[in-house]
C-alpha cells in the first residue's frame, strides 16, 4: 500500500519536474535563436572542445563569455582553468592546453618557445589604490608619495608628502597599516611594476609576482584578502582589484598620471590608458603610468596567447572563432563585471592579429 | 575412506602454499612501495631543486623574490633560513600547548571519565580532526586572530619588561596574524592526532601493572606516574611525533593566519612565514629560479621531518633502554 503511495508521489514529481523543464525550453528558446542568428560570425553552428588555462585576474570576465557562448554554441566546449599566469603559460608550452590567459609577457623561462605564440590583448583593468582612513573621503596620492608609503618610509597618515599631494585637506595622525598580496599574483607584478616606472628614484624594491616586502606590512589572500585587511585597520591602505575593491565599499585614491592630473580607477580611465599606451607589433603593451590626460595610470593588461599554427585546422578555426567572440560579442559583459574594453583601434588590431592562426 | 581424506587435505594443501607465497610477495612490495615512492619524491624534488641549493639557499635569510628580467637594483636571492625559523617556531608553539592538553584528555579518557562520558568525547575529538583545515584557517583570520589582540597586548604589558623573556612578547601586529595566532590553531588541530593515539597507548596498560601500583597504597596520580606513563612512554614519543609531522607541514591553516612577512624575529607576536606557506602562496606563479628555490623549500621540509622521525626514535630507544635497566 505504502509503495504505490510512493511511487505515484514520485510519478507526480517526475511529471512536475519534466513540465518546469519543458516550460523552461521553450521558454528559452525563442531568447536564444535571435540573439544567436544575430551574432552573423556563425558561433551556433560550431563544435567541438577547446582548453584553456592561466591568469586568474580576467577568470571572471572569461567565464561569464563562456557561459553566454554556450548558451548560442550549443555544441562548443570551452573551458578555462584559473590556475595563474606561470602555470598557464607553461601548459601552453607543453600543448596541453589550446590556449592560455596571462597577464604578463612571455619570458624565456616561461617555457613557451619564441615564434609558437600570438599575443592578442583582450581586457584591461584598473588597479585600485584602496585606504581606510576615518574622516578622510578623498585622498590623491603622486606615484612617489605611494612609494614611500608602501615601503614603509611614511608612516602616518599626516606626512608632508602625502599633504601636499592634498591640499587644503586635513590629514588625521592616523598610522598607516600598509596591505599587500601574500600570495604571488599578476596585481602586485602591475602595481610594483608602475611604481617602478612612475618613481624609479623613490621606489628600491623593484618588481615582480611578489617582492620583498617591509616586515612591519600586513599580507592578505587574493584580492579579497587584501581588501578585509584594509577595512579591518583604521588607516589601512592597500592595492586591490576594482571589482573587490567596489564589492568591498572600499574608497579609492587618485592617482596622479604623466600628465600631471589626479585620475580615479575608472573603466573610462583604463581605456583612457590603454589608448595613451605604446603598442609593440606584436600587440604586447604597456599602459601602466601612459600618457594622457584622462588615463588612470595603475592599469593593467591581460592577453590570450594563441599559437600561430594549430596542428588540426579545425581546432585553430574554434580558437579564432572564441577569441573573436570575446573580443566582439563578449564586449558587452565587460562593464558590469568591472573590466575595460580595448579602444577602438586596438580592437581592430587584436582582431586583425586572428587572421594570422592556421 | 581415510585415503580419500588424506588426497583431500593434499590437494587442499598445495594451493595454500602458494597463497602464503603470493601474499608473503604482496606484503613485501607494499612495505617495499613506500621506501620506492619516498625515493622517488626525493629525487624528482633535487631534481627541480638543483639550479636553487646553494649555499646561500641553506644559511641566507636573505629573501628578495623578484622578477630577474624587470628593470630595478635588486637581484633575486632566495634564503630559506626565514622560512625554516617561522615553521620550527611554530611547530614548537603547538607541541608545547597540544602535548600537556592532548595527554591530560587521554589520561582523563582512559583512567578518569565515566563510561557514558567517554563516548561522547572520542566522538567530539574525532570531529575536530575531520574539521579541513581551510575551515581553521578561515576561523583563524576572522575570529581567533582579532579577538586574540587583546591578550597578546595584555602579555605584552605584563611579560614584555622581563629581560630576555620579554623579548618573546613584544609589541603585536594589529591583525593579530601572527606565529602564536598560527601556534595556536595548528595546536587545535593536532590534538585528536596526538589524543586519540595516546588514548590506544594507555588503554594497552596492562591492568595487572596497575593495580599492582594501588597495592601497594598508590593514589591514582601516583599510580599513572609509576604505572601507566613508564609503560606507554615510546607510544607517547611517537604520537607526539606525528602531531609534529602534521605541525610542520600544516599549509593552508599557517598560510592564512602567520601573516607573510619575511622576517626572524624572537617576537611571537610579529608576522612571520613557514615553508609549506610560502610553498602555496608562490607556487602558482612561480617560475625559473623561483620555482626551484621553492621545491627546495619543500626538500628542507622533507629534511626536517625526517631528521625529528630520526631524532624521535633515538630519544624512544634510549627512554626504553634506561626503563628496562630501572626495572631489571
Amino acid at each position: 500500500m505504502n509503495r504505490i503511495v510512493l511511487s505515484r508521489r514520485v510519478l507526480a514529481g517526475v511529471a512536475v519536474a519534466a513540465l518546469a523543464l519543458a516550460g523552461c525550453s521553450s521558454k528559452d528558446d525563442p531568447a536564444t535563436d535571435p540573439s544567436a542568428s544575430a551574432n552573423a560570425g556563425g558561433v551556433a553552428a560550431l563544435t567541438g572542445e577547446l582548453k584553456g588555462s592561466g591568469a586568474s585576474f580576467p577568470n571572471t570576465y572569461y567565464q561569464e563569455v563562456i557561459t553566454q557562448l554556450k548558451d548560442e554554441a550549443k555544441g562548443l566546449t570551452v573551458t578555462y582553468n584559473s590556475i595563474g599566469s606561470g602555470a598557464g603559460k607553461k601548459e601552453f608550452g607543453q600543448g596541453l592546453t589550446d590556449f592560455a590567459g596571462t597577464d604578463s609577457s612571455v619570458k624565456d623561462t616561461d617555457g613557451v618557445a619564441a615564434g609558437s605564440f600570438l599575443y592578442v590583448p583582450t581586457v584591461a583593468a584598473p588597479i585600485t589604490v584602496s585606504y581606510n582612513v576615518k574622516g578622510l573621503d578623498k585622498l590623491q596620492l603622486s606615484a612617489d608619495t605611494l612609494a614611500k608609503i608602501f615601503q614603509r618610509e611614511i608612516k602616518v597618515w599626516n606626512a608632508p608628502e602625502i599633504a601636499t599631494d592634498n591640499p587644503g585637506v586635513t590629514l588625521p595622525a592616523t598610522a598607516i597599516t600598509v596591505a599587500h598580496r601574500g600570495d604571488a599574483s599578476g596585481t602586485t607584478s602591475n602595481f610594483t611594476k608602475y611604481l617602478a616606472a612612475a618613481a624609479p628614484t623613490t621606489w628600491k624594491l623593484g618588481s615582480g609576482d611578489t617582492v620583498a616586502w617591509a616586515a612591519d606590512t600586513q599580507a592578505g589572500q587574493k584580492n579579497t584578502g587584501v581588501a578585509q585587511l584594509i577595512k579591518a585597520a583604521d588607516g589601512g591602505i592597500g592595492y586591490v582589484d576594482l571589482a573587490d575593491a567596489t564589492d568591498s565599499g572600499l574608497k579609492f585614491a587618485s592617482i596622479k598620471n604623466k600628465d600631471g592630473q589626479f585620475v580615479a580607477p575608472t573603466l573610462e580611465g583604463a581605456t583612457a590608458a590603454l589608448a595613451g599606451a605604446e603598442i609593440k607589433d606584436d600587440l604586447s603593451y604597456n599602459p601602466l603610468n601612459a600618457a594622457g590626460a584622462a588615463a588612470y595610470p595603475i592599469t593593467a593588461p591581460t592577453y590570450i596567447l594563441v599559437k600561430p599554427k594549430y596542428d588540426d585546422p579545425k581546432k585553430a578555426a574554434l580558437v579564432k572563432a572564441f577569441v573573436k567572440y570575446v573580443l566582439t560579442d563578449g564586449k558587452a559583459l565587460a562593464a558590469e563585471l568591472h573590466y575595460a574594453v580595448l579602444p577602438a583601434e586596438l580592437q581592430a588590431k587584436a582582431l586583425a592579429q586572428l587572421d594570422k592562426i592556421s | 575412506m581415510t585415503v580419500v581424506d588424506k588426497t583431500a587435505t593434499l590437494t587442499r594443501k598445495d594451493p595454500g602454499r602458494h597463497a602464503d607465497r603470493l601474499f608473503w610477495a604482496l606484503c613485501v612490495s607494499a612495505g617495499l612501495a613506500v621506501l620506492v615512492i619516498l625515493g622517488l619524491i626525493l629525487a624528482s624534488m633535487l631534481q627541480q631543486a638543483l639550479p636553487a641549493l646553494t649555499k646561500e639557499f641553506f644559511t641566507s635569510s636573505t629573501w628578495v623574490p623578484n622578477d630577474p628580467d624587470e628593470a630595478g637594483p635588486l637581484h633575486p636571492q632566495y634564503g630559506s633560513l626565514t622560512f625554516l625559523y617561522g615553521t620550527v617556531i611554530v611547530s614548537v608553539i603547538a607541541l608545547l600547548v597540544a602535548v600537556p592538553v592532548s595527554i591530560g584528555i587521554a589520561l582523563f579518557l582512559t583512567e578518569l571519565a565515566p563510561r557514558r562520558v567517554r563516548g561522547s568525547v572520542v566522538l567530539l575529538i574525532d570531529l575536530l580532526a575531520a574539521v579541513p583545515s581551510v575551515v581553521f584557517g578561515l576561523w583563524g583570520i576572522l575570529v581567533a586572530a582579532p579577538a586574540l589582540v587583546p591578550v597578546y597586548e595584555w602579555l605584552h604589558d605584563t611579560l614584555g619588561g622581563i629581560p630576555v623573556v620579554g623579548s618573546l612578547f613584544g609589541e603585536t601586529v594589529t591583525s593579530g596574524r601572527n606565529f602564536m595566532t598560527a601556534g595556536l590553531i595548528v595546536a587545535i588541530m593536532i590534538i585528536p592526532i596526538i589524543t586519540s593515539i595516546s588514548r590506544e597507548v594507555f588503554a594497552t596498560v596492562p591492568n595487572s601493572d596497575k593495580q599492582a601500583a594501588y597495592a601497594l597504597g598508590a593514589t591514582r596520580w601516583e599510580m599513572i606516574k609509576g604505572a601507566v606513563l613508564p609503560h606507554s612512554f615510546g607510544g607517547v614519543v611517537g604520537a607526539v611525533i606525528l602531531g609534529l609531522g602534521r605541525a610542520m607541514g600544516e599549509t593552508i591553516a599557517v598560510a592564512l593566519v602567520i601573516g607573510s612577512a619575511v622576517q626572524i624575529t624572537p617576537n611571537l607576536f610579529q608576522s612571520g612565514y613557514a615553508l609549506p606557506a610560502v610553498i602555496v602562496n608562490l607556487f602558482g606563479e612561480a617560475s625559473g629560479d623561483l620555482r626551484a628555490s621553492l621545491i627546495g623549500m619543500g626538500v628542507v621540509l622533507f629534511l626536517l621531518t625526517v631528521a625529528v622521525n630520526l631524532l624521535a626514535r633515538v630519544v624512544v630507544r634510549r627512554a626504553e633502554i634506561r626503563m628496562k635497566g630501572a626495572g631489571a
